[in-house]
C-alpha cells in the first residue's frame, strides 16, 4: 500500500470562516488503493475536510498538496432547479466529455442504466443517489470524494452500494475518501479511520479507532439518534463505556 | 432593404432574439432574474451618461452595467445584507441617478419613453451592425464557457471540484449579461430587457426535455415574439418594447396549454 503513489495530502490544514474556524490542524494523507473513511458528529467538519481536498475551499492555515490528475465528487446534497430539464444522460456529461459506452457502463454498474433517458427530476432519492455515483465514476477518477454516499438509500441498497464502492477502488485502483455513518462498513472495508471533530480526535484502522478512547467519549457524551446508533453498534463490544453514556 | 426602417428594427430584433435564448436560460436555471432587472435599470444611466459625452449608446450602457454587476459580485461577498435587497438598491439608485442626470441635461430632448420602453424608429444601420456585432462575439464566448458556466449552474460544488473554474465562468456570464443588456437597450428599453430573457426561456421550459433543446426553443420562442410585437407595433401605432413583450407573453400562455394537455412534465 505505501508504495502506492500518493494523490493528496493535508498537512495541519484549516478553514476560518464568521470568525471561527471550521477544521483546525487536518493532516491526512490518501493514497491509489486506499479508501480512507471521515466520522463524525454532525458540524465537525467533515464536508469542510472534504471540500479542502478538492479544492472547493482554500485553506487558511496549513498546505493542501497533491497528484490527483482527476478528482469526482459525490456532494451530500444536491438540488438541480426545476426550470432546468434535464436527463439522466445530460447530467452525466456535465464536468466531461464521455461517449454513450462509457456513460452506461457506469450506469450498469451502479444499476440503474434503465434510467438513461429519464429526467433527474423524476427520480427517486435512491436513484438520484445511484446516478450520483455512476456519474462520478464515469470519468474514471483517481481520486473519488462520496459524501454520505448511501443517503435515501434502503437498507439492502445500501449494502449493495458499499460493496460497490469497495469494487470501484478496486477496478479503478483509484483513491477513496468517504464520508460515513456507518460503522459496519468501516469496520469492514476500510484502510484507514479519522474521528473528527472539528480536529482530527484519533486515527488509525478500524478496529483501534473503535477501542480509543477519543472515540468513545466523542460518541459518548452526544444523544442524538445517530449517535446513539454508533453507541449500539459498537457497545456489544465495548461494554466498559457504560459509565459514559450513562 | 435596410431603407425600410421596419426592415431595420426586424433584422435588429431577431439579432437580439437569438442572443438572448441562451442567456435567457441561465438566467432562469440561475435564479437571476432579478439581477438581470438591476443590470437594465443601470441602463438608464448609461443612456444618459452616453448623451452628455456623446458617445455610444450601447457601449456606454455596456460599461455602466458591466460594472454595476462586477460591483454587485463583490458587494455580495462583503455585506451582510441580503441579496435581493442589494439588488434593489443598487436597481433603484441607479435608476434614480440616471433620471436625475435627465433633468440636468435639458438642453438635449430626450425621448424617456423610448428610453424606457424602446423604438424601433430609432434603429439605425448602425445600431444593427452593433446587434449582430456584438450578439456574435457574445454568443462566441458563450459557446466557449458553455461547459463551464452550464456545469456550475447545475452546481457549484460539483463544478469546483471537477476543475471546471465556476468562479471565472461566472464572472465572465455577468459581463455577457451587460452585453446583451448594452445591444438590446435602443429596441427594446431599460425597463423591459428582462421580460426578453425571461419569457421565451420559460416558454422553452415546457416544451423541452433537455438543456439543449430549451435553449434551441427560446431562441425560436424569441425570434417569433420579436416578428409578432414589431408587426403588432407597425399595425396599431404600439411601442415596439412592450409589444413585443406582450406576444412572447402570449406565446407563453398558449404553451402552458399545450403543457398541460401533453402531461409530459408535471411538476
Amino acid at each position: 500500500m505505501d508504495q502506492n503513489k500518493l494523490l493528496v495530502k493535508l498537512e495541519n490544514a484549516g478553514v476560518y470562516r464568521s470568525s471561527k474556524w471550521l477544521v483546525r490542524g487536518i493532516s491526512l494523507e490518501i493514497n491509489q488503493g486506499q479508501i480512507v473513511t471521515l466520522i463524525g458528529p454532525n458540524g465537525s467538519g467533515k464536508t469542510t475536510t472534504a471540500k479542502m481536498i478538492l479544492n472547493i475551499l482554500n485553506t487558511d492555515e496549513g498546505l493542501v498538496t497533491g497528484n490527483a490528475n482527476k478528482m469526482a465528487y459525490v456532494p451530500q446534497k444536491i438540488n438541480i432547479d426545476w426550470t432546468m430539464p434535464l436527463r439522466v444522460i445530460d447530467f452525466m456529461k456535465i464536468t466531461s466529455s464521455l461517449n454513450n459506452t462509457q456513460i452506461t457502463e457506469s450506469l450498469v454498474m451502479t444499476g440503474v442504466d434503465k434510467l438513461l433517458y429519464n429526467q433527474i427530476h423524476s427520480l427517486s432519492g435512491g436513484e438520484f443517489q445511484r446516478v450520483l455515483i455512476a456519474r462520478a465514476i464515469a470519468k474514471k477518477p483517481d481520486l473519488l470524494v462520496l459524501d454520505e454516499p448511501v443517503q435515501g438509500v434502503d437498507f439492502n441498497g445500501e449494502i449493495a452500494l458499499y460493496n460497490l464502492i469497495k469494487e470501484i477502488s478496486v477496478n479503478l485502483n483509484c483513491g477513496i475518501l468517504l464520508i460515513s455513518h456507518d460503522m459496519h462498513f468501516v469496520m469492514s472495508t476500510t484502510d484507514h479511520v479519522i474521528c473528527l471533530n472539528g480536529h482530527i480526535c484519533c486515527s488509525g484502522s478500524p478496529s483501534n479507532v473503535v477501542k480509543n478512547p477519543e472515540y468513545i467519549k466523542l460518541f459518548g457524551e452526544h444523544n442524538s439518534e445517530t449517535l446513539s446508533y454508533y453507541q449500539h453498534q459498537h457497545d456489544h463490544s465495548h461494554n466498559h463505556d457504560g459509565s459514559i453514556s450513562k | 432593404m435596410f431603407d425600410d426602417f421596419f426592415m431595420r428594427a426586424l433584422i435588429a430584433g431577431i439579432g437580439i432574439a437569438i442572443v438572448t435564448g441562451p442567456l435567457g436560460c441561465l438566467v432562469i436555471w440561475r435564479r437571476l432574474s432579478y439581477f438581470g432587472d438591476t443590470l437594465s435599470h443601470s441602463a438608464l444611466l448609461g443612456v444618459t451618461l452616453a448623451y452628455a459625452f456623446s458617445i455610444n449608446i450601447s457601449l456606454s450602457v455596456f460599461i455602466i452595467s458591466g460594472t454595476v454587476a462586477l460591483l454587485l459580485l463583490s458587494l455580495q461577498k462583503r455585506t451582510k445584507l441580503a441579496g435581493d435587497s442589494l439588488l434593489g438598491l443598487l436597481a433603484h439608485s441607479t435608476l434614480a441617478i440616471g433620471l436625475v442626470l435627465i433633468g440636468f441635461l435639458s438642453s438635449i430632448r430626450f425621448d424617456l419613453m423610448g428610453l424606457l420602453f424602446g423604438d424601433i424608429l430609432a434603429v439605425t444601420v448602425e445600431d444593427i451592425f452593433i446587434v449582430w456585432f456584438g450578439g456574435l462575439i457574445i454568443l462566441g464566448i458563450l459557446f466557449y464557457i458553455w461547459k463551464s458556466i452550464f456545469a456550475a449552474t447545475v452546481n457549484y460544488d460539483l463544478a469546483a471540484a471537477e476543475g471546471m473554474k465556476p468562479d471565472l465562468s461566472n464572472f465572465i456570464f455577468t459581463l455577457l449579461l451587460a452585453g446583451v443588456i448594452a445591444i438590446s437597450i435602443k429596441m427594446i428599453g431599460a425597463l423591459l430587457i428582462t421580460g426578453l430573457l425571461l419569457i421565451p426561456a420559460a416558454t422553452a421550459r415546457s416544451l423541452s426535455s433537455n438543456p439543449r433543446q430549451m435553449v434551441i426553443i427560446s431562441i425560436l420562442v424569441g425570434i417569433i415574439s420579436v416578428i409578432l410585437g414589431l408587426f403588432s407595433s407597425l399595425e396599431l401605432n404600439t411601442a415596439s418594447g412592450p409589444s413585443i413583450i406582450v406576444a412572447a407573453l402570449v406565446l407563453f400562455i398558449l404553451s402552458l396549454i399545450s403543457f398541460k394537455r401533453s402531461g409530459a412534465l408535471q411538476k
